[in-house]
């Protein structure tokens, strides 16, 4: 009784005792963890918001974690854990909407957290219609596409999507991605239903199994990549003739490894990428987190990480200020999914259909590779 | 007791049982200093004991009970179950108004606390189209009450204040605590406190004004007594000032019942909300069956709904039922990991007993040269080996590239030997294939060469002397091999991903998925659990087959 009564005197005073030193001391926190995807796109990131951050900012300390693509999992487990030891995570649009559904991620004010553009715009209009959910601050716009190797398509390139699913002009491997979402949508448009009404397509049973059907027809010739790595490498190698990947990841095949690649940018499908901030953070971090997330999203530092990567900048107001590629010193503008060339036949990644067919799709897909 | 241990020494002593010195039966004395000897060596291991209890167990248990838990219906929409359980599923008609009433209650607070889309999630694992249908209904809900909230609101401005809501339910005692405190100075907010009589006269305005006190003080940590209360307490109002209890209104004398008096004259005229119509308006799913027959089959504490999607079923009206053939999956897989975890364990046994027979008849020098060679690899990361396999495999790969140049495949014919079956098999017998040879190294080693040639002295051909001399002392390590490798096997899941294409991947990679991906950790965890019980079944057998003695991890 005693004894425990000793203890809870101490350990109070020493809590007094930390509470009075956050209080003197600082508002905002001296570390930060940050997650991201690493690679290419990390390196990016690290150039062109958390280094000029750091020289701004000596007395803090940043650590990068390279877990985005099991982010949702691992937030769930630390926020069931009651032990969130993430600041701010880089996830894709469609992860940011369901960490956002689970209560796992921050609901974000664009006006007040987000800076302005240089001209006044508010921060609100110039992301638009990027602010797919309350939670999401987005940094880029990326695409799923296609990439072809020049020399195993003779004297005629690819130039559609379906050239995809034309094994007799086209022989040999495709690489495609191991799940529904952009392999569906790619089918239809394929087999003849027009680009408005995929989704209503979709949506039906009849819809996806004729989706399957399509894709049955070169089932026998696809390799399917589950990493973003894997295509470029099987483009490499010559192991295929042509595969969907991220477009950054098209490009440093291109550009960077000087291989005979080339883009086929038909339908691409344009995804976001951004941050979201964990749920529940303490006051201390949560300032800090605020404190960068501001400073790395505003114009100029969406407009730098585009020397660094072939993906589009958020904000409506960094677009203009695209430049060249830091290392190579080639224009970024064509490289980018969004440039007008590029862009002639684009699709959405349909957010709010693919968080409701997801698993029942998902089910069937699965269930037809399996078979 | 003690009399049947007199009855069996009688016939051979006549002083009863043996006694220790300080006069106790030997027995006994000897017992309690063997139980004292057990509790302490129990102490001893207790520190271990706990650590593998709370670090180990625990969370696998833990996991696993995911597999049938799902409490969230149940928390998130109290009173939508308990009214729902009286709607006839079969009847081909939506439920009564009470339902849709309750749900508009639930949803309400749900969605203040933000539960009702991890809701939505959950249910859309049962029925597509949930997750959109909670996100959409839980901005639609406050727009709901919002008819009642304008019409008090006009009423009198006096509804608008939340001081003045506080003034009429809150306690005296607690309005003036409230009043004098102040977030600045650090103390803790008085927690809301009734005032006496309004649980009787106001009962469901008093149940959800305490809902939403609790909400703003404990989780948004705001100040009570300044914060204008949520539209669900203005319906809750009028429900009250329309129902059984209206007719004490007028007896009441306490703060505020000139106001009170006032609504309660005006409420029967006001304006009504149809909730089934409001609920339609914002998704017409509400105004459907499927949608309420799942929330009514997901309602209890416990589900088996997880179990049945593990093993491809589902639920129905009539009871569990198969699923379409067109998404089952899951049986495919598990016999499959089932077939390819033999198919390992037996390339392994092929392939690493002439190794291990090699390495246990050499030279001890030579034999440790040899030893290092089979343990590099193992030494070697995971990853690094399977990608190894990936180059060599592949149709421009190395094997397929001498192939070709030999002469023996042509090249527009080249072997897929990698993102299938093949490849899976390969891959992982050679990662596997250790744990193979070092437990029949071990047990070789204990096996006299001197057997061997006494065989063959005394007539026995070379097949003979190692069939049925040398063979069946190996088997042990056969048994702790294939034990071994196949308990790997069935739950592997990284090799299977990098170069099982579509028919080589393994129930363990659909795990993953559900556990990084879709986030359906109740599916994974009932298809962890169905793998872990196949696993003990099948160690169940090989004892009873085999014996579980008849295994050896060495000498």
């Amino acid at each position: 009784m005693k004894f425990t009564t000793t203890l809870l005197a101490s350990s109070a005073i020493i809590g007094a005792g930390t509470l009075a030193f956050a209080d003197a001391h600082a508002d905002m926190a001296k570390e930060m963890t940050l997650v991201s995807w690493g690679g290419a796109y990390q390196a990016s990131q690290d150039k062109a918001y958390l280094q000029p951050y750091l020289e701004m900012h000596p007395e803090i300390s940043a650590v990068w974690d390279e877990s985005s693509n099991e982010a949702v999992a691992k937030l769930r487990a630390m926020n069931e854990a009651g032990n969130v030891t993430w600041d701010l995570v880089d996830v894709v649009a469609a992860d940011a909407i369901r960490l956002c559904d689970e209560g796992l991620a921050m609901e974000i004010d664009a006006e007040e957290m987000l800076a302005e553009a240089p001209d006044g715009t508010s921060a609100e209009d110039d992301f638009g219609d990027l602010l797919v959910s309350d939670c999401f601050i987005p940094q880029i716009v990326y695409s799923t596409t296609f990439g072809y190797r020049t020399d195993m398509v003779g004297d005629t390139p690819p130039t559609k999507i379906c050239d995809v699913f034309d094994t007799e002009a086209y022989p040999g491997k495709r690489a495609l991605e191991k799940r529904p979402i952009n392999n569906m949508e790619w089918a239809l448009l394929c087999d003849g239903v027009a680009k408005d009404e995929v989704y209503d397509v979709l949506a039906t049973p009849e819809g996806q199994e004729k989706a399957l059907a399509k894709l049955d027809t070169i089932k026998d010739d696809v390799i399917w990549w589950s990493a973003g790595a894997d295509t470029p490498q099987l483009l490499a190698d010559g192991e295929v003739v042509m595969g969907s990947t991220y477009n950054g990841r098209l490009f440093s095949v291109i550009e960077e490894q000087d291989q005979p690649v080339a883009m086929l940018w038909d339908a691409q499908v344009f995804d976001l990428d951004g941050w979201i901030i964990p749920a529940g953070l303490p006051d201390d971090r949560l300032a800090r987190v605020k404190d960068f997330v501001k400073f790395a999203t505003d114009t100029q530092r969406l407009a730098d990480q585009s020397q660094y990567i072939s993906y589009g900048p958020a904000r409506l107001s960094s677009a203009p200020m695209v430049g060249k590629h830091a290392e190579l010193g080639i224009d970024m503008a064509p490289h980018m999914p969004t440039d007008p060339a590029n862009a002639k036949n684009t699709f959405l990644y349909n957010y709010e259909f693919w968080a409701d067919y997801r698993d029942d799709i998902d089910a069937k897909f699965q269930a037809w590779l399996a078979q | 007791m003690s009399d049947t241990a007199d009855a069996t020494n009688d016939t051979s002593e006549q002083a009863g049982p043996v006694l220790a010195a300080d006069g106790t039966p030997l027995k006994r004395s000897l017992n309690r200093a063997l139980r004292r000897q057990k509790l302490s060596a129990l102490l001893l291991i207790a520190p271990l004991l706990i650590f593998i209890l709370v670090t180990f167990i625990a969370p696998i248990a833990d996991m696993l009970f995911r597999s049938v838990e799902n409490q969230i219906v149940q928390d998130t929409l109290p009173r939508t179950t308990q009214t729902l359980a009286e709607w006839d599923s079969e009847s081909g008609e939506t439920p009564g108004a009470p339902v849709y009433k309750a749900l508009y209650e639930d949803l309400f607070i749900a969605q203040e606390r933000k539960l009702h889309t991890r809701l939505g999630s959950r249910l859309n694992y049962e029925l597509t189209g949930a997750s959109s249908l909670f996100r959409k209904s839980g901005r639609g809900v406050d727009d709901i009450g919002e008819v009642y909230q304008d019409q008090f609101e006009d009423l009198n401005d006096f509804w608008k204040k939340g001081e003045n809501w506080n003034a009429l339910l809150g306690s005296d005692a607690w309005l003036t605590e409230i009043s004098g405190w102040k977030k600045s100075t650090g103390d803790v907010q008085p927690p809301f406190e009734m005032r006496e009589g309004m649980a009787e006269l106001l009962p469901e305005t008093a149940e959800y004004y305490a809902i939403f006190a609790d909400f703003v003080q404990n989780d948004d940590e705001d100040n009570l007594y300044k914060e204008d209360p949520w539209a669900l307490i203005y319906s809750a109002f009028y429900d009250d000032l329309t129902g059984p209890t209206a007719a004490q209104i007028a007896s009441y004398t306490g703060p505020a019942s000139a106001e009170l008096g006032e609504a309660a004259a005006a409420a029967p005229a006001f304006e009504t909300v149809d909730y089934k119509a409001a609920f339609s308006e914002i998704d017409k799913d509400w105004g459907k069956t499927p949608i309420w027959g799942t929330i009514r089959a997901y309602s209890p504490a416990l589900t088996n709904g997880y179990f049945l999607n593990a093993v491809d079923m589902q639920k129905s009206p009539d009871g569990p039922e198969f699923r379409p053939d067109n998404e089952r999956i899951y049986g495919t897989l598990f016999l499959r990991t089932l077939f390819m975890s033999i198919c390992i364990t037996v390339s392994c046994i092929l392939l690493g007993y002439p190794v291990a027979w090699i390495l246990a008849n050499l030279p001890a020098r030579t034999a440790n040269l040899l030893m290092i060679l089979v343990l590099l690899p193992f030494w070697t990361s995971l990853l690094v080996r399977t990608s190894a396999w990936k180059v060599m495999l592949q149709q421009q790969g190395v094997i397929n590239d001498t192939l070709v140049w030999l002469g023996i495949v042509a090249d527009d014919s080249r072997l897929a030997l990698i993102n299938n079956q093949t490849g899976t098999i390969i891959a992982m017998t050679h990662i596997l294939l250790p744990f193979m040879i070092l437990p029949l190294y071990s047990v070789m080693q204990t096996v006299p060469p001197s057997y061997l040639r006494a065989a063959k002295s005394l007539g026995a051909t070379n097949w003979t002397a190692f069939w049925r001399v040398y063979f069946p002392q190996s088997v042990p390590g056969i048994g702790a091999g294939s034990i071994l490798v196949f308990i790997l096997s069935i739950g592997y899941y990284i090799t299977p991903e990098i170069v099982g294409g579509t028919t080589g991947t393994f129930i363990s990679n659909r795990i993953a998925y559900h556990i990084s991906s879709s986030l359906n950790w109740g599916l994974a965890a009932a298809l962890g659990a169905i793998l872990l019980a196949v696993v003990l079944g099948l160690y169940w057998t090989y004892d009873k087959i085999v014996g579980i003695d008849n295994v050896k991890l060495g000498g």
